[in-house]
């Protein structure tokens, strides 16, 4: 019990989608002179979903499109509160999810990674502390004084996985998102993340890539519609959603 | 005795007041505002020849265009441009400042759904942004006013008051304008056009007695109809404020900015479910 620190609790997500598609005020008075309100309906991403995540563990989660694992990350990633239930984290949280966030193109990657630094929480005599070891993460040393238009797609996220990446946090988040850069990086930044874990991080991880849920992952949880079909151990997990897919 | 690292907590069942936890997050983030800012006044100096220069060109541009035209009929006016342009100033600080940060407000969408940031941060920095234009703006102000003739007293410091009143009603109208214009597509072109029609209602060309006497009764309610004529009273007429004249334009300027922040603290709550 002391050892958890993410614990959601019967939690639901609930949007409400209009029927009609209502933009602008004036569709809007329109609607309401037809009809007196606006007919919507209910869309639940989640559904009731309780789970618990323990310090150090390498969580997976799985599920095919629409289950509700973008939902769960926007949750964790404070980005999103529930309709109902709790959701309780301890710890600090970095989310891998919107690497580059905030790169403006004309900037160099000097000042590209002050801005997405700060975007992403850092202080800024953070950043100039850690500005060196981030460049050299990035290996983009000889560049660091161009604007980004001028780098390559590889570059540019070896630049955002460095900043976002570069204090280790309590917790982390990542989708899919990591199968992007060259093999030789790819490599880097799991060793990165290896070694963050190692030391206790506890990393959340959405993906599609079964074997490396299986590989990396020691529990996960597979979602349905919105609701837990399994938590336990990520093999089971993976092969009870893989049964379930081809079924 | 070992410092204890402070663990942060995030508990959505805890009870949180959303306007001053928007006021914290905002003082967290501080140092991305002040990025914004530089990424703002930077990225327009990079692209282009002129750059920095385009901010003191725009407004010199259209007071010198409005002065032509209009320095006939209002030649009792005397120094017509820096009168003019003493409003024109103010106005462009207000008129800019605001609607870029609507624009970022409403349409930041995107990176608002993937990670969290206050997003109160964007509308300041553009405030921010605002300040660095209106800079340059007051060089061409000061430098009209010497090529004219109108004489630069000391009174002209005081224009740090009405800046900063107009920074806090900017700020609140950024806020007020996009709690709407996130749900409402048509509520950020609606504000461009009031924008216009509001700049003609505030004796920014003319003075206020050639309007007719419901009109200037009405003047009193136009916030940025205080904010002008302190900054040219400190300009342009050199004189110092009354206490009275500082209250109303404190209390037209202010009072926007709190309503503005509670709404749109409470707005961006809910602004992930916006589909």
């Amino acid at each position: 019990m002391s050892k958890q620190v993410i614990s959601v609790e019967d939690v639901v997500v609930r949007y409400h989608v209009p029927q009609e598609n209502v933009r602008s005020i004036k569709e809007y008075l329109v609607q309401i002179m037809r009809r007196g309100r606006i007919n919507s309906d209910e869309f639940a991403a989640l559904k009731g979903v309780d789970l618990t995540v323990n310090e150090g563990e390498f969580f997976g989660v799985i599920g095919s499109n629409g289950a509700g694992k973008s939902t769960l990350l926007k949750l964790l990633a404070k980005v999103m509160y529930p309709t109902e239930g709790r959701i309780w984290v301890k710890g600090q949280i970095a989310p891998l999810l919107a690497m580059g966030a905030g790169f403006h193109p004309d900037l160099t990657g000097r000042e590209n990674i002050f801005l997405n630094g700060t975007l992403l929480g850092y202080k800024k005599v953070e950043l100039q502390e850690r500005f060196e070891q981030i460049v050299d993460f990035a290996g983009i040393r000889d560049f660091i004084d161009s604007p980004i238009r001028t780098y390559s797609s590889g570059m540019n996220m070896r630049l955002a996985f460095s900043v976002a990446t570069d204090k280790k946090p309590d917790i982390l988040l990542v989708d899919e998102v990591m199968s992007v850069g060259d093999a030789a990086f790819q490599e880097k930044s799991l060793d990165r993340i290896h070694g963050y874990q190692e030391s206790g991080t506890t990393t959340v991880m959405v993906s599609h890539a079964m074997s490396r849920v299986e590989e990396n992952c020691d529990r996960a949880v597979w979602l349905d519609h919105g609701e837990v079909k399994f938590i336990g151990d990520a093999k089971e997990a993976v092969a009870l959603y893989l049964e379930h897919s081809i079924s | 005795m070992s410092i204890k690292q402070v663990v942060p907590i995030y508990d959505t069942a805890k009870s949180r007041i959303v306007a001053i936890f928007e006021l914290v997050q905002v003082w967290r983030y501080r140092d991305l505002i002040w990025q914004l800012i530089i990424r703002d006044v930077t990225s327009r100096y990079k692209r282009s020849v002129l750059g920095i220069a385009w901010t003191m060109l725009n407004p010199l541009a259209t007071m010198i265009i409005m002065t032509i035209v209009f320095s006939q009929l209002f030649s009792r006016i005397e120094g017509y441009s820096a009168y003019l342009l003493s409003g024109l100033v103010i106005w462009n600080f207000f008129s800019q400042s605001s609607s870029t940060g609507i624009n970022n407000l409403v349409r930041g969408g995107p990176m608002f759904t993937r990670i969290y940031v206050p997003r109160t941060a964007f509308a300041i920095s553009s405030v921010g942004t605002g300040i660095v234009n209106l800079l340059f703006s007051l060089v061409v102000l000061f430098g009209v006013m010497l090529v004219v003739g109108v004489p630069i007293t000391w009174a002209s410091l005081l224009i740090v008051v009405p800046i900063l009143f107009t920074a806090s009603f900017s700020l609140g109208m950024s806020l007020i304008i996009s709690s709407a214009g996130i749900y409402f597509d048509d509520v950020v072109q609606m504000y461009r056009i009031l924008l216009t029609a509001w700049m003609y209602f505030t004796p920014i060309i003319y003075q206020i007695d050639i309007l007719p006497e419901y009109a200037q009764k009405l003047m009193f309610f136009n916030p940025m109809y205080h904010v002008v004529g302190l900054i040219r009273k400190a300009t342009y007429y050199g004189e110092g404020f009354t206490w009275t004249e500082i209250g109303w334009s404190a209390l037209f300027s202010f009072i926007p900015l709190i309503i503005g922040w509670l709404i749109f603290a409470k707005v961006s709550e809910q602004l992930a479910y916006r589909t």
